[in-house]
């Protein structure tokens, strides 16, 4: 999922936000004078305790924080616990983390209006909400000890879980749990001044699910196990678009364990008592397919088709039309030389560890899943459509989900609607889970799109760009929103819309085209980013070179120009800590890159060397603004993360279509990065009083500029396409 | 047919056909959840186990290949290994699906070379993909690992198959 591009965005739901929400209600409810989240949640069971719908506190004193964001590696269950054990006042080894379940008037992202994980907006749009809810739970306990001691509250201490009292009198959480919850909440309770906190900030704030997590026995959607439990694979289409024409399931139900075939909308099903059953059963199936809507062309005609456009020797189609953004001044005036480069961007699989799955129940009226769901609501609403119920009144139980990257949030809620048809067909209340293959994720779509970008600049007499042309071409994300398409969609442009380099440039025309195609595709982990920071910062480097300048004193000028300050900060940070005016280590090279998203800036200074023709990057220096700084470990954990998902996909990513048809399959022909292929990542935190940003997508967009600017600077040659290691 | 494995020190009977993958064997018919399903073809190394101290893909391990050895999964090292007590030091995990095949295949290295150097990681940690980027992560937790004590418990590291 995306999120704002800028501070003022991420004070409040951002536009798309907004469109999302609305579109749930618009789509399939009557609008009415109450909110996206309390429509969406009629049916919905609600029963909280007296800390409210975020906070349960055991007689034993034990904290449990209900997340409303799902894990799926971020670590905000680390964060947003600590938010409530900060204002709290909890002992941190005493808090536990459980996960909320699918109501989406009291657990909607306040950035989004209904219940959701995306955006890199856990931590940000919890945030006062969290503070709140552990303060108020704070002044609870306070005011029950107060009234037990017959002391002002005022004179009361709370620490790690223990009530304090000048006259000796002491009691924890758990021995004042049962009158605190006759307490009244108050009804603005008083937030701590952040100069106090003892844990936000502090090498405490850990995960809570790392023990879970390396014995074994974390619950992932694969090991649920439900008695009469069906497994289900799927046979999909070779060609998007396709349908099914004919299907015999003659062998595939004498293959032992298979139960039944069914056709859905998706494809064939196989359900079988075993995962082994299942695959057998579908490999057994035979299946003839309608291709007559097919999407047929070649990931290299569609790549072909934007250049022409970008280039002008294409004519847009009826439906397709440039949209200008950030353009200011007479691009017609500019005359002279200019700089001119065309960057090219492949389809892009999220390929999470796990792969989609999914378990479903239906029948008697009621429905339920369990796995990791990262929109509930968007998969309440997709499920209710089709058993005909009240969004609200589907059950979701939401489980750790073994990676997302954006995968798991779409407008068509895909392969969870693909489990709820199969588990109607069976019915009966019987628990369905549907377990998709390697093959089955890779080809099922939803890519980060093909992009191709244009850029011509011009420079002044000092070197810095006079006038920016940029062309964008590339498929929209925002295609089933039943809202219909934003007048600009962000998700494409967003880092260069907003970028401080065309502030910081008099004359600006940029513009965007987006074609469509029966390709699926859906935000990959930085979404815009992905292909505008590249470009962005590249291009910058390209710039430097021709002005004879040092790329990060280029960089000085121009954020000082466009009042970039938060920019100019981690930029200066991350070259004081790489040592940018001392040589490298013999060998390597340096190169620098930048760059703004959902709300943090990043800078990253690579230090790379060439290894036989392949790009090596060693110790990678990060400098992050992420407002607030609520783990700093963790913080770090996505900035080391989020470089090896950005450097996976700029050495080795790419997804290509043949005829219509995904060409890779496993991870023997989606290359993705390795253990000694992985960068040392340093990461500093820019001291902050704001409010916290984004962590888990921003360390993503930067580091492929990075490489490919100190590939520049060692080989004199810019980097136009990825991946820059060809299958 | 009916067949008997070693697993984690223990005699089990199965059901599953002799060719049926032992990752599926360990997950449907033992629930033996925590070696996970990733690619099926022995590219990721989510489905590592250990078969007589060796690092092994049950992916594309038939049951029938194992039936005399003794096999060990991740609830095998028994949640306080000094791997796993390194991983939960270092907050190795993120997402966590991988980690029950990173260290399997840290403990099969480990079990064979108390002191691994840099490029022993790296040609025992190849075969784990991790999506989430933990690589760095795991390399400082095997170094911390080997470091420690030996634990009483570790599961010992056979010869080689013949």
């Amino acid at each position: 999922m995306n999120a704002p591009v800028n501070k003022k965005a991420i004070a409040g739901a951002t536009r798309r936000d907004v469109v999302i929400g609305a579109s749930l209600v618009g789509g399939a409810l009557v609008v009415g004078a109450c909110s996206p989240g309390d429509l969406l949640s009629i049916g919905a069971k609600e029963d909280f305790g007296a800390f409210g719908p975020f906070i349960k506190i055991a007689p034993d004193g034990v904290v449990t924080v209900v997340s409303k964001h799902i894990e799926f590696g971020q670590g905000n269950h680390a964060g947003l616990a600590a938010i409530v054990a900060e204002e709290l006042d909890a002992d941190w080894s005493k808090v536990r983390v459980e996960q909320a379940p699918a109501i989406a008037k009291v657990y909607a992202n306040t950035g989004m209006g209904v219940q959701g994980t995306g955006g890199s907006s856990a931590i940000s749009n919890s945030w006062d909400q969290l503070r709140k809810a552990g303060a108020s739970a704070r002044a609870m306990f306070v005011e029950a000890a107060a009234n037990k001691w017959s002391v002002p509250a005022g004179e009361i201490a709370v620490k790690d879980g223990v009530l304090t009292h000048a006259s000796g009198k002491s009691a924890g959480f758990g021995e004042l749990v049962a009158d605190a919850a006759k307490a009244t909440p108050p009804a603005t309770p008083t937030l701590k001044d952040p100069k106090t906190f003892t844990l936000i900030g502090t090498d405490r704030v850990r995960r809570k699910d790392a023990q879970a997590k390396s014995d074994g026995t974390a619950k992932f959607t694969q090991d649920v196990q439900l008695p009469n439990m069906l497994i289900a694979m799927v046979a999909h289409a070779p060609k998007f678009g396709a349908k099914v024409a004919s299907f015999d399931a003659a062998e595939a139900k004498k293959v032992p364990g298979v139960v039944e075939v069914y056709q859905i909308p998706s494809g064939v099903a196989v359900v079988a008592e075993t995962t082994w059953a299942a695959k057998q059963g579908r490999e057994a199936l035979k299946v003839t397919w309608n291709e007559d809507e097919a999407e047929k062309r070649s990931s290299d005609a569609i790549l072909a088709r934007y250049k022409e456009l970008a280039s002008g020797k294409a004519q847009p189609a009826d439906k397709e039309k440039w949209q200008a953004f950030e353009s200011k001044g007479d691009i017609a005036t500019v005359k002279g030389e200019a700089f001119e480069a065309a960057y090219d961007f492949p389809f892009l699989a999220h390929a999470t560890m796990e792969p989609m799955n999914c378990v479903a129940q239906a029948g008697g009226g009621k429905a339920k899943l369990t796995f990791g769901s990262q929109i509930p609501t968007i998969d309440q609403l997709n499920t209710a459509k089709i058993v005909g119920m009240l969004p609200g009144a589907v059950e979701i139980e939401t489980l750790f989900a073994g990676g997302s990257f954006g995968r798991r949030a779409n407008f068509q809620s895909d392969y969870v609607a693909e489990c709820v048809e199969i588990a109607k067909k069976v019915g009966k209340d019987r628990p369905v889970k549907l377990v998709w293959t390697r093959e089955d994720d890779m080809a099922a779509g939803y890519f980060r799109p093909i992009a191709h970008h244009t850029v011509r600049v011009t420079l002044d007499k000092d070197g810095y760009p006079a006038s920016w042309r940029q062309r964008v071409v590339t498929q929209t994300l925002m295609k089933g929103s039943p809202m219909g398409q934003p007048k600009l969609d962000e998700t494409a442009v967003e880092g260069t819309l907003g970028s401080p380099y065309l502030k910081a440039t008099p004359i600006v025309d940029a513009q965007l085209i987006q074609p469509d195609s029966g390709v699926p595709v859906l935000w990959w982990r930085s979404v815009g980013a992905t292909h505008t920071a590249y470009v962005m910062e590249h291009t910058i480097d390209q710039l430097a070179k021709k002005a004879g300048k040092d790329p990060v004193e280029y960089r000085r000028a121009l954020y000082t120009k466009a009042g970039a300050n938060r920019h100019l900060a981690v930029l200066n940070l991350a070259a004081e800590k790489a040592g940018w005016t001392t040589p490298a280590p013999a060998g390597w090279t340096r190169g620098v890159a930048v760059h703004e998203s959902f709300g943090s800036v990043v800078a990253q200074i690579a230090e790379v060397k060439l290894d036989g023709g392949v790009p090596k990057v060693g110790r990678v220096v990060t400098a992050i603004d992420c407002g607030t700084a609520i783990s700093p470990d963790q913080i770090a954990s996505q900035m080391e993360g989020g470089t090896c998902y950005g450097l996976s996909a700029a050495m080795f990513g790419q997804i290509t279509l043949k005829d219509g048809v995904v060409e890779q399959g496993n991870f023997d022909s989606y290359r993705v990065l390795r253990n000694s292929e992985a960068p040392t990542v340093e990461t500093y935190i820019v001291a902050s009083g704001n409010a916290p940003s984004g962590v888990g997508e921003p360390g993503t967009p930067v580091i492929g500029p990075a490489v490919a600017n100190a590939l520049l600077t060692l080989t004199g040659q810019p980097t136009l396409s990825q991946p820059f290691v060809k299958a | 047919m009916a067949m008997t494995l070693d697993v984690n020190g223990k005699p089990l009977a199965v059901k599953a056909a002799p060719d049926t993958p032992l990752l599926w064997v360990l997950r449907d018919e033992l629930q033996l959840t925590g070696t996970k399903y990733g690619c099926g073809v022995a590219q990721c190394g989510a489905c590592t186990v250990m078969v007589d101290g060796q690092a092994v893909r049950s992916c594309v391990t038939p049951i029938e290949a194992v039936a005399a050895s003794k096999i060990t999964t991740i609830e095998g090292l028994g949640g306080q290994h000094p791997l796993q007590q390194a991983w939960v030091k270092h907050d190795v995990p993120q997402c966590g699906y991988c980690q029950s095949g990173q260290i399997m295949s840290a403990a099969a290295l480990l079990g064979a070379n108390a002191k691994p150097t840099d490029a022993d990681i790296d040609a025992a940690m190849d075969g784990n993909i991790c999506r989430c980027g933990t690589y760095q992560r795991v390399r400082a937790a095997i170094k911390d690992a080997a470091a420690m004590p030996a634990p009483a418990a570790a599961p010992a590291a056979a010869p080689a198959k013949a």
